[in-house]
């Protein structure tokens, strides 16, 4: 009887410290930030000290240009990075999907920027794009075309840049992984009606990697709003506000203007932008695959 | 196919070598400018032509060196401990997160505690969380709730014995940052690993079941063994958020608990960047992940598709 209710009761102790961890430090904390979004609230203060002013931080942030400037920077980065690394990664995936010997070691080459800590990247990238003793400069002088004033002008331009290095091995290798698990038959019978390469990618290759690579994209737009250290080891958000995507100027109104309660707020603007995006992707996914669903059974009615 | 393939071999393997070149350049020019004198970085002798110097690697590491090295009056960068804080952060956290998040992950598949369908969607809830988002609560909390009271049995106890200003709090502790980093990285490992565990033949549990094994017999000597590339997968997705990760730790941490990655970004902000020393640095933080690259590049590989190709 007892060994029963033991063995009823055994999910529970595994699920137990997974769910008390997470609920301390992950979901108690996200309620706290709400809350604490609400107020006027300093560091020096305990949340219970500082003083309700209702939705005064989102209104202060929603006159405040700094922070369409900063939301608009983030867009931006978002959507170059996500869309020159899926084109990237997955032209690559397509052109290297071969059996070529070493491709093990290739890929092992292609995921080493991935793994290296973003403040060192930060740091790389910094130096190559120093105006003087950089790499980039260095290069441009001796060939004789004037320097380029990387991280100043173009400094959006340059962390995006930097940004595609890193990521786009990411796109590669998932994209490859799901070329190399399509069906074999279909390319097959591709091959034999006489189709072209081209046509083989077309009409065949991507409608079928369809499915992973919008998980990939979705990866892969959620982790650009993530971007922080790069960026702030190479231009510290600026030259003005041209680099400082949102995440920055969170850090930034907490540690520097030692706002924590607009800080909050603008800690749930991005949260709402990120699940508008989420919820936003995952409707056109569903909705592609019903009216994909619709399609084909009209088809069998037909036939 | 095969004769095109023929034809195009030169350009494609050029545009292979370029490839590799474009990856692996930017981090070979910081591990050869590493062994240079600021000199050599900064005077535009380009190229492979100067004397290597282990000069940059002492000044880095002179808190921990059994010798003083002659080129410097005093240690002020202290590196060797802010390294020795990164390995505890994040080998305790890596440790945890994989025994908890295992535990949940088995607890999820054989028990069908709750659907699939929903663990993937509370992990990208979760992955959808930027850091910094966590930060201000974290900041929060940690600094004025997570503590013991110094009026508590517990805090008036830890207050007499180290003294202080009384309450104890999580903040600027090794165990605070470790919290952190097992909560971020917990959905994502119970995620790779129940895609693990799935595959694991019931009938092998039963087996032992009837052998007489305990649940916990069973998931210990017969579970665990099975998914150890699940496991090595998620040990180095673990290790290399917790090793490289700078915000978080950079508001948790006091003087004595302060990572790598939060060593760099100081020594960075200053106007006049020494550019040795920093890329030594820079490379003593690569270490650990390039080897890890090289040796698992396959469970790498298997982590990261895991979740999005099985879906």
């Amino acid at each position: 009887m007892s060994i029963a209710r033991a063995n009823r009761l055994t999910p529970y102790f595994f699920m137990a410290p997974a769910v008390v961890i997470m609920a301390i430090a992950l979901l108690y904390p996200l309620g706290y930030m709400v809350w604490g979004s609400f107020k006027d609230w300093d560091p020096s203060q305990s949340i219970g000290e500082a003083e309700f002013v209702g939705l005064k931080n989102y209104v202060t942030l929603w006159n405040d240009p700094n922070f369409w400037e900063s939301a608009s920077v983030t867009l931006r980065f978002a959507f170059f990075v996500v869309s020159f690394e899926m084109v990237l990664g997955v032209g690559l995936a397509l052109l290297l999907d071969r059996n070529i010997r070493g491709m093990s070691v290739l890929r092992t080459m292609f995921i080493l920027p991935m793994m290296i800590a973003p403040v060192v990247v930060g740091l790389m990238w910094r130096y190559m794009y120093h105006p003087t003793v950089g790499t980039f400069n260095r290069t441009l002088d001796s060939l004789g075309i004037p320097g380029v004033d990387w991280l100043g002008q173009h400094a959006l331009t340059s962390v995006i840049i930097a940004d595609i290095w890193q990521w786009t091995p990411f796109i590669f290798i998932l994209a490859l992984a799901a070329l190399q698990s399509l069906p074999r038959s279909a390319l097959e019978a591709a091959r034999i009606d006489g189709a072209t390469a081209w046509q083989q990618i077309w009409y065949i290759k991507l409608p079928l990697m369809m499915p992973v690579l919008i998980v990939t994209g979705l990866l892969r737009l959620i982790d650009a709003f993530k971007v922080l250290e790069v960026i702030l080891v190479m231009t510290e958000g600026g030259p003005g506000l041209s680099t400082e995507i949102l995440a920055l100027r969170i850090s930034r109104t907490a540690t520097e203007f030692r706002e924590l309660g607009v800080a909050a707020a603008l800690s749930n603007y991005l949260l709402l932008m990120l699940l508008a995006f989420t919820l936003g992707m995952f409707g056109f996914t569903r909705w592609q695959e019903a009216r994909a669903a619709k399609i084909r059974t009209a088809d069998e009615e037909d036939a | 196919m095969s004769q095109a393939y023929e034809k195009q071999n030169p350009a494609f393997y050029a545009l292979l070598a370029a490839l590799v070149f474009m990856s692996v350049g930017p981090v070979l020019l910081m591990f050869t400018n590493s062994f240079k004198l600021d000199v050599d970085i900064t005077s535009g002798t380009s190229g492979l032509l100067f004397f290597p110097t282990i000069q940059n690697y002492e000044t880095a590491l002179c808190d921990i060196l059994w010798y003083e090295p002659k080129h410097l009056e005093f240690c002020s960068l202290k590196f060797g401990g802010a390294f020795i804080n990164s390995l505890i952060i994040a080998l305790i956290s890596t440790f945890l997160t994989l025994v908890i998040g295992c535990m949940a992950a088995y607890g999820l598949v054989r028990f069908r505690f709750m659907g699939r369908d929903t663990v993937s969607l509370t992990t990208l809830m979760v992955r959808m969380v930027p850091p910094a988002v966590l930060l201000v609560p974290v900041f929060g909390l940690w600094n004025n709730e997570f503590c013991l009271d110094r009026d508590g049995l517990v805090g008036g106890a830890i207050r007499d014995t180290f003294g202080g200003r009384g309450d104890v709090c999580l903040a600027g502790t090794h165990a605070g940052i470790i919290l952190v980093y097992v909560a971020m990285n917990l959905p994502f490992v119970i995620w790779i690993l129940q895609s693990f565990i799935i595959q694991v033949p019931r009938s092998l549990e039963e087996a032992a079941r009837v052998d007489g094994a305990g649940p916990f017999q069973v998931f210990f000597k017969v579970v665990l063994p099975l998914i150890k590339p699940g496991l090595a997968a998620a040990a180095i997705f673990t290790f290399r958020i917790a090793w490289n990760e700078y915000l978080l730790a950079s508001a948790l941490s006091d003087r004595n608990t302060r990572t790598v990655p939060i060593l760099i970004v100081n020594n960075m902000s200053e106007f006049n960047v020494e550019w040795g020393v920093i890329m030594a640095t820079g490379m003593l933080l690569a270490i650990p992940p390039i080897i890890f690259t090289l040796f698992a590049s396959r469970q790498i590989i298997t982590g990261m598709t895991a979740g999005a190709v099985k879906g």
